[in-house]
This record gives structure tokens, C-alpha cells and sequence, in this order.
């Protein structure tokens, strides 16, 4: 067996936006869990004393998936940590990632502010995904592109995480968004 | 009525994992989440130091990221990277990644083969 290439997405958002449902939707495998806590990405501290005092309540629990794109490609969908306090994880998961799928709740549109900023910042690929949980879209696309001042070129589209082929059509948006990325920068 | 969960000490769990690492918590080999571990041929011949690090290496007899690993094995993900970053160096696993641009991002090449991939879901 050839040991595949690995590519990753993020899916990001707000406190239960229904990132863990996107991450099943799309995944062949039930969705795994790992964990990764604070003393151990922060710098300085390598010796037992200090990461068994600092590291209570520090421990980050990321959910992901696992899609096989052929026989020697697999895509990786990481959720991220939903709370701002857990930005530090951030910066690892977007390393080297394709990009981002921010998604939104319109009912809860300031919770996703965070992610937007976030990918803004760092240059990092992103698409706006509106969870249109109930199959009913509450607001126009451009309302929310409009709430969320996102810059024009970045995709504003409508998924429903529950869904497999909704789901994969905004991670389409996205790899697609990254390509004209790529292509802008290098032509 | 003692509260454990409250005002216990640490519980000796979250300590341990870097007992395995001798209390490291970083490798000098470029390891990201979706890396992909397999074990090699000569793995044979690389006894592992820990029990954790055998896991790793039965566990990567099919391919995994470090990512899976910690999922599997039931360790921080920084437990992982050290661990694995010894097997790497042992020569117990190899790594694999795609194609990338300067800015680390996988290359134009590498995103084509992604969308082909999805669309044929």
C-alpha cells in the first residue's frame, strides 16, 4: 500500500454552527477526536514541574475527518475549537491547509466574526458558507456578505452541513476559491 | 465530600503523556496534523523505547496521520509529533506530504487532483 498524500481543509465557525454535522456529512469514517492543549504549543516550557501546574483547563478537543479523494489522496477535515481562547490551536491547523470553510448561522451572525477576522488576517483561503439548517434560507447571500464585510472576491455560498453533496459543494467553492488564489499570486 | 474534578491535585493522566517524551514537548522534524506516518521496512530493527511508540509503529502499518494517531492512541497531539519525530529518526516510519508553493500552501498541481477528487464523490 503507497502512502497517500494528505491535504486538509478547516471548518470553522461559531459554537455549535454545526461543524461536527459538516465533518460527518462529508467523512468516510465516523468523525475522530484528537486533543492538543496549551502547555504544550506554547514555547519555554519542557520540563514536567511546569506543564503538570499550567495545564488544567487547557486541553482542546478538535474533531475531523477522513475523505479518500483516490486511491493516493486523502483529504483531512479538521473542525476547529469554537471558544476565542482556543485561537492558539488556530495557527496549526491552518498551516499548510488548502483553506477554510467559514460556516454561518444567520441567526447568529457575530458568531462566526472571530473565524472571518481570523482567516483575513492571515491570508488564509476562505469561503462563507451559510448553514441553512432547516432547508430555508432566512437571509440573501449579499445581506450577509454585506453584514460580514467580506472583500468581494471572497464566495459567499449556501450549504446544508447535513448533507453530503451540499457539503462537498462549498468545499468545491473553496478549493476553487484557492486555485484563483494561487493562480493570482504565481501569474 | 471531596470534588476531585475541582480541587484535587492534576490528575496524574494529563502528566504522564510526557513521561513518554522524558518531557519534551517539540521535534526538530517538520511534522504538521495531516502528515501522513508509515511504518517501514526496517522497523524491525528500530526497537521502540516506549510502549507508545511500538503502538505508532503497528498502528502505521497502514498509512496515518499524526492527527489519526492521536485520535487512535488516545494522545496529545504534541506526544505524537515527539514520538513520532524519534521513530522518524530511527528510520522506524517515513513521512509524506504533497506538493507545496512557497507559502505552504499545496500547489496548483495538488489542488486540480483535490477538485477532481470531489467531484467525483
Amino acid at each position: 500500500m503507497s502512502n497517500p498524500i494528505p491535504v486538509k481543509i478547516v471548518v470553522a465557525g461559531g459554537f455549535a454552527v454545526g461543524k461536527t454535522t459538516f465533518v460527518g456529512s462529508i467523512s468516510d469514517i465516523d468523525p475522530l477526536t484528537t486533543e492538543a492543549n496549551m502547555t504544550a504549543v506554547s514555547e519555554g516550557v519542557d520540563d514536567l514541574g511546569d506543564a503538570a501546574t499550567t495545564k488544567r483547563g487547557t486541553t482542546v478537543a478538535m474533531d475531523f475527518g477522513r475523505v479518500a479523494l483516490s486511491d493516493d489522496l486523502v483529504l483531512y477535515v479538521f473542525g476547529t475549537p469554537g471558544q476565542d481562547r482556543f485561537h492558539f490551536m488556530w495557527d496549526e491547523l491552518v498551516r499548510g491547509a488548502i483553506g477554510a470553510v467559514v460556516l454561518v448561522d444567520t441567526d447568529r451572525l457575530d458568531a462566526c466574526f472571530p473565524a472571518v477576522d481570523y482567516m483575513e488576517q492571515t491570508g488564509v483561503p476562505f469561503v462563507v458558507a451559510i448553514n441553512a439548517f432547516d432547508g430555508v434560507l432566512h437571509h440573501h447571500p449579499d445581506d450577509v456578505r454585506e453584514a460580514l464585510d467580506v472583500p468581494s472576491h471572497v464566495p459567499v455560498v449556501v450549504t446544508d452541513a447535513r448533507h453530503k453533496a451540499a457539503v462537498r459543494d462549498s468545499i468545491v467553492a473553496l478549493v476553487r476559491h484557492a486555485m484563483a488564489m494561487a493562480t493570482a499570486r504565481t501569474g | 465530600m471531596t470534588d476531585m474534578d475541582d480541587e484535587g491535585p492534576p490528575p496524574t493522566l494529563r502528566v504522564r503523556p510526557y513521561t513518554m517524551t522524558r518531557g519534551r514537548t517539540d521535534t526538530d522534524v517538520e511534522l504538521t496534523i495531516e502528515t501522513m506516518i508509515r511504518a517501514t521496512p526496517e522497523r524491525a530493527t528500530r526497537p521502540a523505547t516506549v510502549a507508545e511508540a511500538g503502538a505508532i509503529v503497528e498502528l502505521c502499518a497502514d498509512p496515518q496521520s499524526i492527527a489519526e494517531i492521536s485520535a487512535h492512541l488516545v494522545l496529545p497531539l504534541q506526544v505524537v509529533k515527539v514520538l513520532v519525530g524519534d521513530l522518524v529518526m530511527s528510520q522506524a516510519v517515513s513521512t509524506h506530504r504533497g506538493g507545496f508553493q512557497a507559502d505552504g500552501r499545496p500547489d496548483l498541481a495538488l489542488l486540480e487532483r483535490v477538485l477532481d477528487g470531489l467531484q467525483s464523490l
